[in-house]
């Protein structure tokens, strides 16, 4: 048996860990994402039906419940998974910050978690059971459940990144203001960011598959209302995702200036800067940790401090500033920033884009629009993981930043048991949660038919669970 | 303070732990059935016995797991440090079910087979390493220098292996009785004479544990027959036998709900028993509950919200079982 010190293909105990931890965050981030913002869909077309009885609204409710079902359950037991995580790998890092990071898990548990599940059943399962009111709240319930349990986590994640209200006492974190610790200063930017993700990611998935759909001839009432909604979804929140973003860069800029100098490629000590030039936007470079500078880049002058300092001739501080074992993996944040801003902005062009066609009548019929829309349909998952590999990665070699360093905070078990934990991982998400993704798109590939609800059986050979078909066939 | 809040919170880790073997478990054993049921229809009414409610129950775990996150949280780091390969295999079995419950309906037939084995599968290795853990942790989590030693295969020895039998019995015969409850005519009838082989099976488990554990143990022998635990211990032989005769009595004369009632006490009386012989420590040997607990501001904290929150909570799950109540039968679907 290997100890912690040794490594397998290069990898120590605490890179495994690390791999373990992003590799199973990525996935589960991924389905949250949409079911926050599935569940809220789902609760507008369900408030629409019964207040304007459209059955196209109905149709479209029972059409993405399906979806949602699927997507929650791989959200279910991947989020499992990292809640036993902290304890299994991060053992340190848990009996040092448990104090501050459980009781948040713990109201996530309370509040959220137990409000999705107990209604979720009546909401996916429920239609004949209880009133159309029981029914409209319980699916109320599980949108708010969601959105709850987004805020706990990010209040425990932001902690981690602005720590506050807390002391040490005996080598743990004691928590002396609570109230301090859930609105630390990062908090309220990465919450309206993450949620803004959530909506923006959900719309380009439905917007995606309705403009799919119509570009296959399969144009029907209900995908055009899929790609009206989805389109004003995109038209307004991309802009105000983009404003929230610069505000969230700020705030970074103010409590970790190391991370942004990364995200930046900028690399000049303050006190040595030509103040009279201004920091240049750096459009793409290949930045080098170990030379200390980029090797190439293409600059454009001012934009930097203009975004950063709101002056011409604005400075930061670069990553020479900080000490080399405080600098995060400057091309890893570099690019990932870069991915991120580039699909937000693509998306604010084709928020842009949809307002115009609509206006010219044209949206349901430019076939380079909808096939644009179709590609676009991934992006926001991608920016959503590009964004949170910038926010982890930059906060690195902090775990709790400025407070513990991740290498301190893993549990001493030796490679080969992670190792093997992590190939098991590996080897199962990609076998289950791939399998789940096939379904997902089977699912999406189909238009919403009329009366979709009303039938007992699906179509194209996908069954629907028995209790669904018959709830809705077993009326009279 | 006149309570103590440590004792009050692992009074509620101790309740949620129970809620979660109560609920999860007959969901587990309904998957690990799926082996004696090979009808397409039956399986999928099996499956939607729990379809609605198998979220819900599974949440008890998460409660679980940041309840001693929150209030233990040296307990939190240690056990699950010291049980790691159990624990994540526990959780990728969780993993294959939980996907089953909405794959297994979307799947092309000739993929359904695929879900079918993963229900079955993943339900088994779940109860399974709930159990090498749960005998691995009586065993004892033997620390030096506050830290974990005896390895990543400690769980590999016959206690701790038999006790994961001993869960996957246990889970399956409550499995069955939620099935007698729950469905009528053939189906049920099955249940019956499979809860009949499955509670002689835990009761030969139950005594074996009953004798292996103060055998193999010291600690808990010496826990076991010293005032005043031997007197709340004592009347545990005959309360199970008791149990054991009404549940017989009560599959022979075809009682639909008691089965049910009668299994999940079963279960309970064990688990009393293992609080029992663990009381009031943690981390056994050696570490108490006040040893691991967390600062005291944070079980404050969190004790203010815990309290309010899980009475609503066991309201609306209520609710939600009162919805889904009734037989589930093929023909009609749901009911
Ligand atoms: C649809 C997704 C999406 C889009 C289009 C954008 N972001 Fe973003 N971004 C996220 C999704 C996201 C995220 C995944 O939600 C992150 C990770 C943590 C967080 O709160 O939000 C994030 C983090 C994040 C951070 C890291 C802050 C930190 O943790 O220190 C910055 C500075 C920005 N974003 C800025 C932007 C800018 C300037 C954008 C303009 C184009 C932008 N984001 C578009
Ligand atoms: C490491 C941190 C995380 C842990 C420990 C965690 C834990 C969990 C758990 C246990 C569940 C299942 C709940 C159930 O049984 O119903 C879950 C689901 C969920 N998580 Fe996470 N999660 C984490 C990160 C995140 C992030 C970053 C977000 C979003 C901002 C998020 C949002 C959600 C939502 C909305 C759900 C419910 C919807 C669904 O299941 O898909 N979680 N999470
Ligand atoms: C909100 C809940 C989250 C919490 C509490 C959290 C916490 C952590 C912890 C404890 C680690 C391990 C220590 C470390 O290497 O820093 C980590 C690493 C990491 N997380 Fe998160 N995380 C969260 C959300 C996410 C999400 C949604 C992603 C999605 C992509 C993500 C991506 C990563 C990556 C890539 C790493 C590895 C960073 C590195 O080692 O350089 N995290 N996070």
């Amino acid at each position: 048996m290997l100890t912690a010190q040794e490594t397998i293909l290069g990898f120590n105990a605490l890179d495994f860990a690390r791999v373990q931890f992003a590799f199973t965050i990525s996935f589960h981030i991924v389905f949250p994402a949409l079911t926050i913002g599935l569940a809220s869909y789902l609760a507008v077309l369900e408030g629409f039906w019964l207040k304007t009885g459209k059955q196209v609204y109905k149709d479209l409710y029972h059409y993405w419940l399906k979806i949602f079902g699927v997507i929650f359950g791989m959200g279910v037991v991947s989020g499992l998974v990292m809640s036993y995580q902290f304890g299994t790998n991060w053992g340190s890092f848990s009996e040092f910050a448990g104090g501050v990071t459980g009781p948040l898990l713990a109201y996530e548990v309370l509040t959220a978690f137990f409000m999705e599940a107990g209604f979720l059943g009546v909401m996916m399962f429920g239609w004949n059971r209880v009133g159309r009111g029981l029914h409209f709240f319980a699916t109320l319930m599980v949108t708010v459940g969601t959105l709850i349990s987004m805020t706990w986590i990010i209040a425990s994640n932001s902690w981690m990144q602005t720590p506050q209200g807390f002391s040490i006492v005996n080598n743990i974190v004691i928590p002396t203001d609570w109230w301090a610790i859930v609105f630390n200063p990062s908090f309220p930017y990465r919450l309206v960011h993450m949620a803004m993700a959530a909506f923006l990611a959900t719309s380009l998935f439905v917007g995606a598959s309705a403009a799919w759909q119509i570009l296959r001839k399969q144009d029907t009432d209900a995908g055009r209302v899929m790609l009206s909604m989805s389109m004003w979804m995109l038209m307004f929140v991309a802009p105000l995702q983009i404003l929230a973003g610069d505000m969230h860069g700020l705030n970074t800029l103010e409590y970790q200036p190391a991370k942004i100098a990364a995200m930046e490629g900028h690399w000049e000590k303050l006190s040595e800067a030509k103040t009279d030039k201004g920091m240049p936007l750096v459009l793409f470079a290949i930045p080098s940790q170990t030379q200390e500078k980029n090797l190439f880049s293409i600059e454009i002058p001012h934009v930097s401090s203009l975004i950063l300092t709101h002056s011409l001739n604005g400075q930061i501080k670069g990553l020479k500033d900080f000490a080399v074992e405080d600098r995060p993996n400057v091309n890893v944040l570099f690019w990932s920033f870069r991915i991120m801003v580039a699909l937000g902005s693509a998306m604010l062009l084709a928020g842009l884009a949809s307002a115009y066609l609509r206006y010219k009548k044209q949206l349901y019929t430019s076939k380079i629009f909808l096939w644009a829309i179709t590609l676009m349909g991934p992006t926001g998952l991608i920016a959503i993981l590009a964004g949170w590999i910038t926010t982890e990665a930059g906060r690195q070699p902090w775990v709790v930043y400025g407070v513990m360093r991740t290498k301190d905070a893993v549990s001493l078990h030796d490679v080969s048991t992670l190792a093997l934990s992590l190939a098991l991982f590996v080897f199962v998400y990609i076998f289950v949660f791939g399998i789940g993704v096939a379904y997902v798109l089977r699912l999406i590939r189909k238009p919403p038919v009329t009366h979709e609800g009303d039938e007992p059986i699906g179509h194209d050979n996908i069954r629907l669970p028995v209790a669904i078909a018959s709830e809705f066939g077993g009326r009279s | 303070m006149s309570i103590d809040i440590t004792i009050v919170w692992a009074a509620i880790i101790f309740f949620g732990v129970m809620m979660y073997v109560v609920m999860d478990g007959f969901d587990l054993g309904i998957g690990m059935l799926y082996l004696f049921v090979p009808k397409r229809e039956d399986r999928d009414v099996m499956m939607n016995t729990v379809a609605p409610v198998w979220d819900g129950n599974e949440t008890w775990l998460v409660l679980g797991g940041a309840g001693l996150f929150a209030a233990f949280p040296r307990a939190y780091a240690v056990l699950l440090s010291a049980l790691y390969l159990p624990l994540i295999l526990m959780l990728l079995g969780l993993i294959f079910r939980g996907v089953a419950f909405e794959f297994r309906f979307k799947a092309p037939d000739v993929e359904r087979h695929i879900w079918d084995k993963a229900f079955f599968g993943g339900s088994f290795v779940a109860a399974f390493f709930q159990g090498v853990t749960l005998g691995t942790y009586i065993n004892g989590i033997k620390l030096t220098n506050g830290e974990y030693t005896a390895g990543a295969f400690a769980w590999v020895a016959p206690f701790p292996l038999f006790a994961g039998l001993g869960v996957v019995i246990a889970y399956s015969l409550l499995g069955c009785c939620w099935l007698i409850w729950k469905t009528d005519e053939s189906l049920q009838s099955r249940m019956r004479e499979l809860a009949k082989k499955l509670s002689w099976l835990i009761l030969f488990n139950i005594s074996v544990i009953s004798i292996w554990t103060p055998l193999s143990n010291q600690e808990i022998a010496h826990r076991w027959f010293t005032m005043p635990n031997i007197l709340w211990l004592s009347p545990m032989p005959i309360l199970v036998a008791l149990t054991m005769w009404k549940l017989s009595r009560a599959i022979e004369h075809k009682h639909e709900l008691s089965p049910f009632i009668y299994s999940l006490c079963i279960i309970f009386l064990g688990y009393i028993g293992l609080g029992i012989s663990v009381w009031p420590n943690i981390i056994p040997p050696d570490i108490s509950i006040w040893q691991a607990a967390a600062p005291i501001e944070s079980q404050r904290f969190a004790l203010v919200g815990t309290v309010i929150i899980i009475p609503i909570i066991l309201i609306y799950t209520a609710w939600s079982y009162y919805v889904f109540r009734g037989k589930v039968r093929a023909e009609d679907g749901y009911h």
